[in-house]
């Protein structure tokens, strides 16, 4: 169904980054302190109307706004187009939903700050870029959203710009994010023109799920090749190995930004991706199994960096890139709606996690470390509360958020036969009860090892902080009931929802016993369970057992707490030797070589003119010899031609 | 009768400039202000022409020809068509902005200056709407002169260094041009007519090897213009030296002239030749493309710094018009557009910031956002855009490219598209040195911000950055008429790289509506 009402969903919160710009330039922090969060819940309302529209649609109806022709040239075409079917409705639901939460919330928690207009002039570029990239209809559109989230994340990260550490941080999510994009450039060319040899050359999105079929028969390498590519995109937006580096020092953002940007929204971008292209990602089986590994590696192995961090925020960075891993798992094994559920799900409890962080941020002047805080639940009730079902959420506690989703992922997992990736995410589940629980009780529980003076200060946050919180709070414990097992109720609800936009992989491998879900289930609830008792046996119970722990897994320790080095091997293995080879190109090559060679000539030639200079030494009977030689030159090639 | 609209374009600015010269040079605003409304004025026409334009004629459109020296069947000849019409803008609205933006760059012979940038307008328009090689010719060394008494009389302390280079480095150019043009004319003359008009001389009939010699001896002065590695260590060093004005027209529009003549003469007149050439040009095209990103990225002084991205974006275009493909090709001439706006506007910035604390070293900024945030903010614009990101110009015209490319070079554009993160790499770290972290320089404390007359110069600038990064439509819908009309000129002669034995669909480009 056409609509003109689409762009109006991304036109919104452009028209209020504008109305930021104009209020930072004229020193208006109220004007963007009003048009901010507005902009925002009116596009919330503005996606209320679409997708009440489509649901009066069949299940694979479509809104569409075909707004003009962006790039046209030779086979090339590419339409500015928007288009929600089902998948894109709980997408933009997440992102206006969740983002107006945290724009109110950002009232609050920038209260004090004075350039409060360009942060929500960013934040609202942001929300619009991120609309455009679920809404695209196009490889190309999408991209347009893909790059402008990246550049929204790069600004936001260094909003507070007089730090260094918070520019670098902002740079480092650019470059590392831009290596995914350039694979994701080669992998749209090479499916253009893949495309034009086997049927219409195109990159609308409709078109590519439609044919990949076709590309699969004709061309079998090129799908594989093509989501290999992708996937290297996505682990860039994503955070993924191996480009997950830049995310736990995008932490150096405001915490709103890190709630909406690097947890709920831009982050699983990747995962939005793979799910939109799903009819071309089940006709490439081996790029698939490549991507489940990628995200239960991932899942696995951030959860071990994520229990180790002292700084609050970076155990809630690892733990995103742990949970969307689960979600890049989940896709990877062809349960592509089990993936957007935990997606969805995710949004909710990650940033309730990050604002609740936020909260004890600003409440403790921006003091983040876990050591230096302890005991805040009686003075931020709401806060701790709030925290606390999140943590059930994320950690699968029966009941929550995650214990339907994360569920659902595994399940998927093992029933396709991913037996190692199964496992790996079912260790994750543990390290996550763990990680989740050490954080909240080393921040709300036990002694207090807060700074006095500090401590005095301590207060609950304001309604517009809090509200947003309990909100997110009781979305984390009922929002997992859209997908019930076994058939409970409505049953699997987001599944039946989202089916007619995602494909389902071939030789799927039909229905497990209940028996089998069952034990898995259970599995996986005691796996988390057991993770949060050793939370709670260390950090609440006897934390005299910490210092045994400590002292009997001292190298494990001190691998994770570097991070398994991998920043410093790419900086050995990457940094460095383009930085030196830059130099030397530079240096040597440019400077030395290529303009040595410049020059060399130019002095051949000074040197040369000085030679035959001495020929011009004004004594005619040197001319009258150079005259004679020339002559007999002349007539000894002229008779040498005759000869001939 | 129609007004001779090129020749209104070409020679206002020379007769303006003639004007200028009998100005009171003092107080300086006099001759600044008359250059302004007189720089106008060449760009007035151009948009007239722009109107009388037909976009669904890919030929030489609105020729002007009159004899000039029928005894050497030279004629005064001009025309435009989709390769050159946009560069006719950009040269026509570069000017505007240059003059407007070097009001305090130059404080010395203003008069001179001014009338030194009206001549170069002039010698580079002459260069664009010439189509008879002689005439071309002449006007692609009357562009070497302006430029080299800019760089000459208003450069920075090593401009003597600079400037021989940059004379001798074209010079020897287009002594192998003149060389090879001479050739190629006599030859067509055995046919029976003697002419310079470039169209005719694109039938000429020349056997394999002459074909390969006259088109090196065409691609090589071609290369140094644009310029190719490695015959680009000029250009560092003029831009470095060049006053701003200088490097802008440098930048904006000069080193063009090696890509468009490229398309206007080394492609169409040798086909068989070019296409022989494609593993050198394409590899030279890549390394450059690397090679300059890389380079680019360890600079301590931003114009130099500016100076190698631009040899690494010329690389893309160079891409873009060897993948003998429609889409490649036409973002290859809208790109040309682009690296003039965001790379003038990068050099304009430049310029003005260096008015006020007379450096260009990096080091010597750092957090300057808090004192300059407008300039700041036009500079991370600008930025943006030469890093190619999607919305802005930059990314329509790589992607454009790149695709184009991809169809008859996959593993060349799979090496290029790592410009797109050196590029990143290298600007934003200058960005990031210069705008972002605390204050370092006490003395940029006192930074004043852009005034209204500089934000009005970079304006247009900032404006066709987004405009063609999301409706490039209208630009597009007049370069691809002329690509396909090169490209079926290339088909005729057989020389279509291999494209045939590829994709048989791609005969037909079936246009997608996207549904």
């Amino acid at each position: 169904m056409e609509t003109e009402l689409l762009r109006w969903i991304v036109l919104l919160p452009l028209l209020g980054f504008f109305a930021g710009v104009f209020a930072a330039r004229t020193n208006r922090p109220e004007l963007a302190r009003f048009t901010g969060p507005a902009v925002v819940l009116a596009a919330f309302v503005v996606v209320l109307i679409s997708v009440g529209r489509l649901w009066s649609l069949p299940a694979d109806g479509a809104l569409v706004d075909k707004m003009f022709t962006w790039i046209e040239a030779g086979p090339l075409s590419i339409d500015f187009t928007f288009r929600i079917d089902r998948l894109t409705s709980v997408m933009l639901l997440i992102i206006t939903g969740v983002g107006s939460l945290i724009h109110l919330y950002s009232l609050g928690y920038m209260d004090h700050e004075p350039d409060v207009a360009r942060f929500f002039a960013y934040l609202n570029l942001f929300v619009s870029s991120m609309l455009i990239l679920v809404l695209a209809d196009s490889l190309p559109v999408l991209f347009i959203g893909w790059e402008g989230v990246g550049l929204c994340s790069y600004l936001l990260i260094g909003f507070w710009y007089k730090d260094m550490n918070n520019a670098d941080a902002g740079q480092k999510a650019m470059i590392a994010n831009r290596v995914g994009d350039a694979a994701f450039l080669i992998g749209m060319f090479l499916l253009f023109w893949s495309l034009a040899q086997v049927g219409t050359a195109s990159l609308n999105l409709q078109s590519i799920n439609e044919q990949a079929p076709l590309l699969a028969e004709k061309l079998p390498w090129v799908p594989t090749v093509v989501c290999l590519l992708l996937l290297i995109g996505a682990t860039g937006k994503s955070a993924q190995i191996p480009l997950y580096v830049w995310l736990p020092d995008a932490m150096a953002g405001p915490t709103p930004v890190s709630a909406l940007i690097h947890a709920a929204t831009m982050v699983t971008a990747g995962v939005y991706m793979i799910a939109r292209l799903s009819f071309l990602y089940v006709e490439a089986p081996g790029a698939m199994d490549v991507v489940a590994t990628i995200g239960a590696l991932t899942c696995l192995f951030a959860a071990t960096m994520a229990i180790v961090q002292d700084d609050l925020k970076k155990v809630l960075a690892y733990s995103t890139v742990s949970q969307i891993g689960y979600m890049i798992l989940g896709v990877g094994v062809g349960a592509f709606a089990a993936g957007i559920f935990h997606l969805m799900m995710h949004a909710f409890f990650k940033a309730l996690l990050f604002l609740c962080a936020g909260a004890v941020m600003h409440a403790l002047h921006g003091e983040i470390r876990m050591s230096h805080m302890g005991g805040l639940g009686s003075k931020m009730p709401i806060t701790a509360k709030t925290f606390l079902i999140a943590a059930m959420a994320i950690a699968g506690v029966p009941g929550f958020a995650a214990f339907f989703s994360k569920d659902m992922i595994l399940e998927a997992a093992f029933v396709s036969g991913h037996t190692l990736q199964w496992a790996l995410g079912l260790i994750g589940a543990g390290f996550t009860g763990f990680y989740v629980f050490r954080g909240y009780f080393r921040t709300f529980t036990g002694e207090s090892r807060l700074d006095p003076e500090v401590a005095a200060h301590v207060h609950e946050m304001p309604r517009v902080m809090t509200v947003p919180l309990m909100i997110l709070a009781v979305l984390s414990i009922v929002g997992g009931w859209i997908g019930l097992p076994f058939g409970l109720l409505w049953g699997d609800a987001i599944g039946h929802y989202l089916s007619p936009s995602l494909a389902t992989p071939h030789g799927h491998h039909g229905h497990p016993t209940t028996g089998t879900l069952l034990f898995l289930m259970t599995l996986a609830t005691a796996v988390a369970l057991f993770g949060i008792w050793w939370a709670w046996t260390l950090y609440a119970k006897s934390p005299q057992l910490l210092e045994t722990v400590y002292a009997r897994t001292r190298g494990v320790y001190t691998v994770l707490w570097n991070r398994y080095w991998v920043d410093e091997l790419y900086d050995t293995l990457i940094v460095d030797p383009y930085k030196r080879t830059s130099r030397f190109f530079w240096k040597g090559v440019d400077a030395v070589f290529i303009d040595g060679l410049v020059n060399g000539v130019g002095a051949v030639v000074t040197w040369n003119a000085g030679v035959w200079r001495r020929l011009q030494s004004g004594n005619v009977s040197h001319y009258a010899l150079g005259m004679l030689a020339g002559a007999v030159l002349l007539a000894g090639a002229t008779w040498l031609v005759l000869q001939n | 009768m129609e007004l001779p609209i090129l020749s209104l374009i070409l020679f206002s600015p020379l007769v303006l400039g003639l004007i200028l010269l009998f100005v009171p040079s003092e107080p300086v605003q006099i001759p600044q202000r008359t250059a302004f409304v007189f720089s106008l004025v060449p760009f007035f026409f151009s948009l007239w022409m722009l109107a009388r334009f037909d976009p669904s004629i890919g030929e030489l459109q609105l020729t002007e020809t009159v004899s000039w020296m029928p005894t050497l069947g030279i004629t005064y000849s001009l025309g435009v068509d989709g390769f050159s019409i946009w560069l006719i803008l950009l040269t026509t609205l570069l000017t505007p902005v240059v003059i407007l933006g070097s009001w305090t760059d130059i404080r010395k012979r203003v008069k001179e200056f001014l009338f030194f940038m009206l001549v170069l307008e002039w010698g580079m328009l002459g260069a664009l709407v010439a189509v008879d090689l002689f005439l071309f010719f002449m006007f692609w060394e009357l562009m070497l002169f302006p430029m080299a008494f800019v760089l000459g009389i208003w450069g920075g302390p090593r401009r003597y260094y600079a400037t021989i280079k940059f004379v001798l480095y074209t010079m020897a150019g287009s002594a192998l041009m003149l060389v090879a043009m001479l050739y190629l004319v006599l030859a067509h003359a055995k046919t029976g007519t003697l002419t310079f008009d470039i169209v005719t001389l694109y039938d000429t009939p020349l056997s394999r090897l002459e074909e390969t010699l006259l088109f090196w001896a065409f691609a090589i002065a071609f290369f140094i213009k644009v310029p190719m590695v490695p015959l680009h260590t000029w250009l560092p060093d003029a831009h470095t030296e060049a006053p701003t004005g200088g490097s802008v027209d440098l930048a904006g529009v000069l080193l063009k002239m090696g890509t468009y003549a490229f398309l206007r003469f080394a492609i169409p007149l040798f086909p068989h030749a070019a296409e022989d050439a494609f593993p050198i040009v394409i590899a030279i095209s890549v390394v450059g493309i690397v090679y300059g990103a890389m380079v680019a990225y360890p600079q301590p002084d931003m114009k130099r710094l500016v100076a190698y991205s631009s040899v690494s974006h010329m690389g893309f275009v160079m891409l873009g018009l060897y993948a003998f493909d429609v889409t490649g090709i036409t973002g290859s001439v809208l790109q040309m557009i682009n690296h003039g706006l965001t790379t003038g506007g990068l050099f304009i910035l430049i310029g003005f910031i260096y008015d006020r604390t007379h450096t260009r070293q990096i080091a010597d900024y750092g957090g300057v956002w808090t004192v300059v945030p407008i300039f700041s903010v036009l500079f991370l614009i600008v930025t943006l855009g030469s890093i190619g990101l999607p919305g802005t110009n930059g990314f329509v015209g790589e992607f454009m490219i790149l695709l184009g490319a991809f169809r008859n070079h996959p593993w060349a554009v799979a090496v290029a598209t790592t410009g797109v993160v050196l590029g990143a790499a290298y600007m934003l770290t200058m960005y990031k040195h210069v705008v972002f972290g605390p204050l370092k320089n006490a003395a940029n404390e006192t930074l004043a911000d852009l005034n209204l007359r500089e934000v009005i110069a970079v304006a247009p600038i900032v404006l066709l950055i987004f405009w063609i990064g999301v409706y490039p439509k209208p630009f597009l819908a007049r370069i691809e008429p002329t690509v396909e009309v090169l490209l079926s000129r290339l088909e005729r002669a057989g020389a279509t790289l291999y494209l045939a034995d590829r994709s048989p669909a791609a005969d037909e480009p079936e246009r997608v509506a996207a549904r």
